[in-house]
């Protein structure tokens, strides 16, 4: 059976300057794999080209979803296609209830893979159900857009409409940025109960301890835009105390 | 090309042949023989079109002095427009179908080819249907270039007391309140372009609404340039007596011609005791194409009095189309108590331009004002917010609370914000906010990752920055509105 996720020999760059050197990493459905970096390594630029964002030219390789290329697939059509990213900074609407936005993106993809649009009645029982099982607030979903939102509220907002898109393939984007141990547990809480024999998660982060409450199954270090190591959940911890100082220094000599 | 877009498309590639046929669908026009008036503006062209409409000579004395004295006055400069000089001797001053020479007295009589418009414009103009079809009723006057084509529920309104028909019939049967009010609020001379509707007006909505009466439904005005080289130039009196209330919805929309068309309405609003009057406009004028070619020259006067105690009037407006908008609906604050109004939505886009906002004068006691602002400007169009909040002598505690807010979408428009204020009694509390905001990159991919198109995106963050506004609307029209405010801004985003 192919991989969900197949990124093959990936170089990516921005502006002309070259980030990703080569990636490649297969993630297959119901496995959550963990990539660490040091800050400069392109964990972001991953995340951005498998998003399909502006700007993120791949020179070379490619990334298959289900066995689909997602080269040149614009953003919305790779979200179509199953592709979620959790983002670092979650963006603020202004006007855009929660809710609101939840119910035109369910929609979008709904109407993108050719099925039938949710009325508003059925969407408010859906998700209702979904933020009860995250332990999330009805008021939540009555506020504008991530306006105001504590860093925490942002996070578990992410993994919220997350529950709601049913993704095949989540990347979570330095998800524990900003968080304080207990939020991180929610959040990490709320990551693991969308932890599914369907689906792959990808879930990249610069410190360990988010791995204390996801555990991985494979661990990856990236470092100079191409993974430098792959191994198990005990990788992360090694790193931990060893700190990225090794694997920098290899790629640059 | 998303679906609802494919169908707009058909629809108007058949009938016009304009390239920005899928962002317009009003833009058709409608073949009909119409009697005009000759070309050009002089006293016999007012006498022209008094004649034809049997007034009495009162009203073409009031409009030979308003045709004096606007021959002595010039086009005002001072707003953020810019377009050619306009041949006020090359154009028609009075179109109307041939059909309404005889003045049907039913629908049925109506030209067929009119109601077809109306029916494509999605115009109810039959009661049965809109009983059968809709929750909320609207009246609806129908005013097809200089003429009333029908007006719709008034056996109904009239049970009430209330008075709905076009101006023309309001001068004939109701002389002693026309007489009584018109000019009141905006005098003729008041500027440039209510001297023009005065000397020229062709024809339009009146409304009265007895004392003590809650009109019983929506009432509307729905106005439609047909005519090429013709202008617009209709006038609206509505009065609102002691202790009533009304909600008012007017909307226009005009075909999609290379040359641009005037259009210079005058509006006015009486509210005495204790009345409210709501007024709500979705513009809708053919906006010009993508090249700035065409589209409806607005100039439009709008105020509404206060004049007694307690009395309330609201403006909401959605201006989304016309190749120039200059327009300022206000309000005066007479009566002590009196409250007024102004919300609104101002949209341009490739290249138009908006100069709008609202004056709210202050005359009595313990008035309030409220103003909230939202422009949004996309392609190479101008917007700039004007507005007037003044606070007479007299006026004690007087308070304004102001917000305008800008939205820019793209880097080759712009948006500018000129408040007035000036207050000669220290006890007003006056407030204003402003802000200016980009739809950012980030924004439209995070919409984008989540399954929604980059049009879906804007549509759906314009409509978030626009909804104190568009909750003032009535409900039968917010959603309408909604969908304008997304098909608008079409193109917009690369």
């Amino acid at each position: 059976m192919s991989a969900l996720l197949e990124i093959k020999n990936l170089h990516v760059s921005v502006a002309d300057t070259e980030i990703l050197k080569g990636l490649s990493l297969s993630v297959s459905a119901g496995e959550v794999h963990a990539i660490m970096g040091p800050n400069g390594s392109g964990k972001s630029t991953l995340s951005y080209v498998l998003a399909g964002r502006d700007g993120y030219e791949i020179t070379n390789g490619d990334i298959l979803l289900n066995g689909v290329s997602l080269k040149g697939m614009n953003p919305e059509d790779r979200a179509i296609a199953g592709l979620f990213l959790a983002f670092q900074y979650p963006l603020e609407i202004p006007g855009v209830t929660n809710m609101t936005f939840l119910k035109t993106s369910v929609n979008a993809v709904r109407r993108g893979r050719g099925e039938e649009e949710m009325d508003a009645a059925s969407f408010l029982r859906f998700v209702r159900e979904k933020a009860k099982a995250l332990r999330l607030d009805d008021d939540m979903l009555k506020r504008p857009l991530n306006v105001g939102f504590s860093g925490g509220e942002k996070k578990r907002n992410e993994i919220l409409q997350m529950s709601v898109l049913e993704p095949l393939m989540a990347i979570l984007d330095e998800t524990d940025s900003g968080l304080d141990i207990d939020a991180l547990k929610t959040v990490a809480e709320g990551v693991n109960a969308l932890r599914d024999t369907q689906r792959g998660m990808l879930v990249i982060t610069h410190y360990q301890r988010l791995l204390d409450y996801i555990k991985p199954d494979i661990v990856h270090i990236l470092a100079g835009g191409q993974i430098v190591k792959t191994g198990s959940a005990e990788l992360a911890l090694e790193l931990e105390k060893s700190g990225y100082a090794d694997y920098v220094g290899e790629v640059v000599a | 090309m998303s679906q609802a877009k494919q169908n707009i498309e058909k629809e108007t590639v058949e009938k016009v042949q304009s390239l920005a046929g899928e962002k317009y669908k009003y833009g058709f026009s409608t073949d009909i023989d119409s009697e005009k008036a000759p070309k050009g503006l002089n006293e016999d062209i007012i006498r022209f079109i008094s004649a034809k409409k049997e007034e009495p000579e009162w009203l073409l004395e009031w409009r030979l002095d308003a045709f004096e004295r606007w021959l002595t006055m010039s086009e005002p400069e001072w707003a953020m427009v810019d377009y050619p000089q306009i041949d006020y001797q090359d154009l028609y001053y009075y179109s109307a179908p041939k059909s309404m020479d005889d003045r049907p007295e039913t629908l049925d009589e109506v030209d067929p080819e009119l109601l077809r418009t109306y029916e494509k414009l999605g115009i109810p103009l039959y009661e049965q249907e809109v009983l059968a079809g809709v929750k909320n009723r609207v009246a609806v006057d129908a005013v097809f270039d200089s003429v009333s084509v029908a007006t719709t529920f008034r056996e109904e309104l009239a049970t009430a007391g209330v008075i709905f028909c076009s101006f023309s019939e309001a001068v004939k049967e109701h002389p002693e309140l026309v007489k009584k009010y018109l000019g009141t609020v905006v005098p003729k001379s008041d500027n440039y372009f209510t001297a023009l509707n005065s000397a020229v007006f062709s024809d339009g909505s009146f409304v009265y609404i007895p004392p003590n009466t809650r009109c019983p439904m929506e009432l509307s005005t729905y106005f439609r340039i047909n005519e090429p080289n013709t202008g617009q130039f209709e006038r609206t009196l509505l009065i609102a007596d002691k202790g009533s209330y009304v909600s008012y919805l007017e909307g226009c929309t005009a075909p999609m011609r290379d040359e641009n068309q005037l259009h210079a309405a005058v509006v006015e609003l009486v509210a005495l005791e204790d009345a409210e009057i709501k007024y709500s406009t979705v513009q809708n004028w053919y906006p010009g194409d993508e090249e700035g070619r065409g589209g409806i020259y607005n100039f439009v006067t709008k105020r509404g009095d206060c004049r007694e105690n307690n009395a309330k009037i609201s403006w909401t407006q959605v201006e989304t189309g016309s190749a120039i908008t200059w327009k300022y609906p206000s309000c005066i604050l007479r009566g002590d108590n009196t409250v007024g109004e102004f919300y609104s939505i101002a949209i341009g886009n490739n290249y138009q331009q908006i100069d709008s906002g609202t004056k709210m004068i202050h005359l009595g006691k313990n008035t309030s004002s409220r103003i909230i602002s939202k422009g949004i400007s996309a392609g190479k169009s101008s917007n700039a917010y004007r507005g007037q909040v003044s606070i007479h002598r007299k006026a004690d505690k007087a308070r304004n609370f102001t917000q305008c807010d800008s939205l820019l979408i793209g880097d080759t428009c712009s948006a500018h914000t000129v408040p007035y204020i000036e207050t000669k009694n220290p006890s007003a509390i006056l407030e204003h906010e402003a802000t200016t905001s980009k739809i950012s990159d980030d924004q439209l991919f995070y919409c984008q990752q989540r399954g929604l198109d980059a049009e879906e995106a804007v549509s759906l963050i314009v409509n978030g920055f626009c909804k104190d506004v568009l909750q003032h609307l009535p409900m039968e029209f917010a959603v309408e509105a909604q969908k304008l405010v997304g098909i608008s801004l079409e193109g917009s985003v690369g």
